[in-house]
């Protein structure tokens, strides 16, 4: 039995076959092209074309940024070197480097200034945009405004200090009468901030900064890249209270209120930047009063925080309407007063949903910045429209200087909308 | 019965106006109304003193003086001698018209980079990964010069196109590619009204025509949905349709004698007559205001069409859908809900943005009534204030428009 078993058997399988591995064309590379490249006829075809055009691009593009001359002093001397080869003439960028983010006016010895300032801000910027670290950073965050604006601007220091001391004074003001009355405590933190400046303004001895251990530099002398990110930082940090402000001013159940904040956002959301810019270059400086001189960077900060206030609000009411109203309810059944139920439970919330929303606002407002080059300001977009591309050393360099601007423009703008996502997934708390 | 009786009615006193729920508001709005009529006095009154103080005085009769500038892109007959009104509604229709174009050509950008995004080809929605990611994160003010640049610094001078030995040919002997803008066939009419033909009359009545073939159409398909709901069987529409647009639009045309005006590179030794000029700055910001825009618009669409449950797209491959058919007739209408209400501000994004065209020197509304007659009149005040008005009476209409169009598509809830 055994014998003819072994014999007329031509082969027993005595264990499980290995696993083969699958067709060649079923794993690896291959399979991931054929799945998302060339998964049919239309896919091959738009796969094709792709690579034509990504081909095209780079042919058109790399040799003139491989070949590109980095040190020359003029346009004439970058095509002597290149001999009639295709090339990037970036030595541009590196003779115009300080006037690029400067402005062709901020004094050469005080660039560490402005280098500090922007250093701080990171600082200060720190605990706000990250919940994680110390809470004790903020009291950095609240003296920053203050040190940046002696960095920058330079002269006597008791200016800022006489700033900083009203504030303090306000705060401590509000302190002691706004747990009882927040109205009460609102005006009189102003009515004391006011006096503070005003006495303190009166002390500071005329000339003061003439002989200051940091030299005074006037606005108009601010430009460039650092103009670009001054207006952005200042206009967004300004602009969220006034929004929050003009937002619940708008859910306002008195009429008054309520007309004045919607018609003042209708009205800032229906005309475009520049028209904002115009009246803060010709027309605001008559509303002032005579003989004042208030200096256009003051000027176009008030109008730019105006037009990103209005939008930041409308994201704030998107955020206020998104809660159910049963937090309004709730809060008003723990006897809470209004100014109560919305600091400690309606704009905690709000505030939250409308994070994305306010980043958008800040990103877009950021690029706006550069508008102020229409309006005669040295940004980085006017000096290179303006001074760089006029010198008779680097007139036509356009690609560039162009590009170097969308590239620093590209940066912290993809940074800052990369920093809404993770935030966005951080703050994502319900619905797991 | 419940003996209620009211409460026993205090005195007013001061504090009421404060702790007294029903005298706070009141009182708030006092002080806010005190407040906003104080900083007006204020404002009012610093106004009038600079104003004496300049020799000013706020007055609008200067838009009758002659502008004494020339604007080369216009729609409607326009000379130095002309009003400075007359530049301001130039300037007007220019904006317009870069506001529409951009508008359609951003729309589909907007639509094609979105819809590709979706694709199932990785290196296909990648790109337009890249796209959307470049062209949003960089300020449309550089775009425009970018391309502004692109158009003068890459193409040939009209001189390239002039004479019998020309180094250039006009492509397809039809259109110029020149730094100074593309030189395209313009259109006019041999018997039509206005001297020449030459009235904007003749186009009106082009466009009546249009509308007309339209509700005709509409006419058409509505009797065709009534007869399929009765007998079950659609009645091909498709000829009919297509004559009622042809016929009375070829017609109109040859009555009115339309022929074209061709770019005539033999005419002038300097520059190319003839045909009409897009000019360079028009193109510059046409494409940069489309194509950035279209960067949004293409996100817009990905969030409309990601926002449709996938349970659809199944169940309309469950019914015998094909691939294209449940994209028509099964995502994009309810994707669409979605899409429009980002899409109206968008547009209005476009229009806003377009007063940018004073970088590049499109003469539009900011560029004349707020650029060279507010320099040469030095009415500040007045050209501001109109250019704003200008801006949110068409920020009013469009939004108006778009809200209607966007009731009408909205989902009816029953």
């Amino acid at each position: 039995m055994s014998d003819q078993t072994t014999n007329s058997i031509a082969f027993v399988a005595d264990g499980t076959i290995p696993p083969s591995p699958p067709p060649a064309n079923e794993t690896g590379v291959v399979k991931w092209l054929r799945d998302n490249l060339f998964s049919n006829f239309t896919n091959g075809l738009l796969t094709f074309a792709s690579l034509v055009l990504i081909y095209l691009l780079l042919k058109n593009t790399l040799p003139w940024f491989l070949n590109g001359i980095w040190q020359a002093d003029s346009l004439a001397q970058c095509r002597e070197i290149l001999n009639g080869n295709v090339g990037a003439c970036f030595a541009v960028l590196t003779e115009r480097w300080h006037q690029l983010l400067y402005g062709f006016k901020y004094p050469g010895d005080a660039y560490w200034r402005p280098n500090l300032a922007l250093l701080l801000l990171l600082v200060a910027a720190a605990p706000v945009l990250f919940f994680d670290l110390p809470r004790k950073l903020l009291l950095f965050t609240v003296v920053y405004p203050f040190i940046a604006f002696w960095l920058i601007w330079g002269g006597t220091i008791l200016v800022p200090l006489v700033a900083f001391l009203g504030c303090v004074a306000a705060a401590v003001a509000f302190q002691k009468l706004g747990k009882n009355s927040f109205a009460a405590g609102f005006f009189t933190a102003i009515i004391v901030a006011l006096v503070v400046w005003n006495v303190g303004g009166a002390l500071i001895p005329e000339g003061a900064s003439d002989n200051a251990w940091l030299s005074a530099v006037p606005s108009r002398d601010l430009g460039g890249f650092m103009l670009n990110m001054m207006l952005g930082v200042t206009c967004v940090s300004l602009s969220v209270p006034l929004g929050i402000a003009l937002a619940l001013g708008r859910q306002s159940d008195m009429p008054l209120i309520k007309w004045v904040c919607v018609i003042f956002i209708e009205f800032i959301r229906g005309v475009p930047l520049i028209t904002l810019l115009f009246v803060a270059s010709v027309m605001l400086s008559y509303f002032f009063p005579p003989e004042s001189t208030v200096d256009l960077f003051l000027r176009v900060v008030i109008m730019i925080t105006m037009f990103s206030a209005a939008y930041i609000a409308e994201v704030i009411r998107g955020g206020l309407a998104a809660l159910p109203r049963g937090q309004y309810e709730a809060a008003d059944s723990l006897g809470l007063d209004y100014p109560q139920a919305m600091r400690l439970i309606i704009l905690p919330q709000a505030l939250k949903i409308s994070i994305p929303g306010i980043v958008n606002v800040a990103v877009g407002l950021f690029k706006d910045t550069t508008l102020v080059s229409v309006i005669s300001m040295f940004d980085l977009v006017g000096m290179i429209r303006g001074p760089i591309l006029a010198s008779t050393e680097w007139n036509g360099v356009y690609w560039e200087l162009l590009g170097f601007a969308a590239l620093l423009f590209f940066v912290v703008c993809y940074g800052i909308s990369q920093y809404s996502q993770w935030l966005e997934r951080r703050l994502a708390t319900d619905h797991r | 019965m419940s003996t209620m009786t009211d409460p026993p009615k205090a005195d007013f006193r001061l504090s009421m106006l404060i702790n007294d729920t029903r005298y706070r508001s009141l009182t708030f709005q006092v002080i806010a109304a005190v407040a906003i009529a104080l900083s007006i006095w204020y404002l009012g009154n610093n106004l009038i003193q600079n104003l004496r103080a300049a020799g000013l005085n706020i007055s609008y009769s200067f838009l009758g003086d002659p502008a004494g500038y020339d604007i080369n892109q216009r729609l409607i007959e326009y000379d130095s001698q002309s009003s400075h009104a007359r530049a301001a509604i130039v300037g007007i229709l220019n904006t317009l018209l870069v506001a529409v174009l951009a508008c359609i050509t951003a729309t589909f950008f907007g639509v094609f980079a979105g819809v590709l995004r979706l694709s199932n080809n990785w290196l296909v929605s990648k790109l337009m990964a890249i796209y959307v990611e470049i062209f949003r994160n960089i300020p449309v003010l550089i775009w425009i010069l970018i391309i502004f640049f692109i158009v003068t610094a890459a193409m040939p001078a009209p001189r390239a196109y002039l004479g019998e030995q020309a180094e250039r040919d006009l492509v397809l002997g039809l259109f110029a590619f020149t730094n100074r803008g593309i030189y395209v066939p313009s259109p006019f009419f041999t018997n039509g009204f206005g001297a020449e033909g030459g009235s904007a009359v003749n186009w009106l009545v082009v466009i009546a025509v249009l509308i007309l073939s339209h509700f005709a159409t509409r006419f058409v398909n509505k009797n065709a949905q009534i007869k399929q709901e009765q007998t079950g069987n659609r009645p091909n529409t498709l000829l009919l349709n297509g004559l009622i647009w042809l016929v009375p639009l070829v017609a109109v045309l040859f009555i009115l004698g339309l022929s074209w005006d061709f770019p005539d590179p033999l005419a002038n030794r300097f520059n190319l007559r003839g045909g009409l000029q897009i000019g360079a700055p028009l193109i510059a910001l046409w494409f940069a205001l489309s194509i950035y825009t279209g960067a949004f618009i293409a996100e817009n669409v990905r969030a409309g069409i990601q926002a449709i449950n996938k349970g659809q797209t199944e169940a309309a491959a469950a019914l015998g859908l094909r691939q294209g058919r449940i994209m028509n007739l099964v995502i994009l209408p309810q994707a669409l809900r979605v899409i429009i209400p980002p899409l109206i501000s968008q547009y209005l994004n476009i229009t806003k943005n377009s007063s940018l065209a004073i970088a590049v020197g499109y003469a539009d509304i900011t560029a004349t009534l707020g650029g060279i007659t507010l320099n040469q009149t030095g009415r500040a005040i007045e050209c501001v204030l109109l250019m704003m008005l200008f801006y949110l009476t068409a920020s009013l209409l469009i939004s108006t428009g778009m809200n209607i169009y966007n009731a009408s598509v909205k989902l009816k809830e029953r």
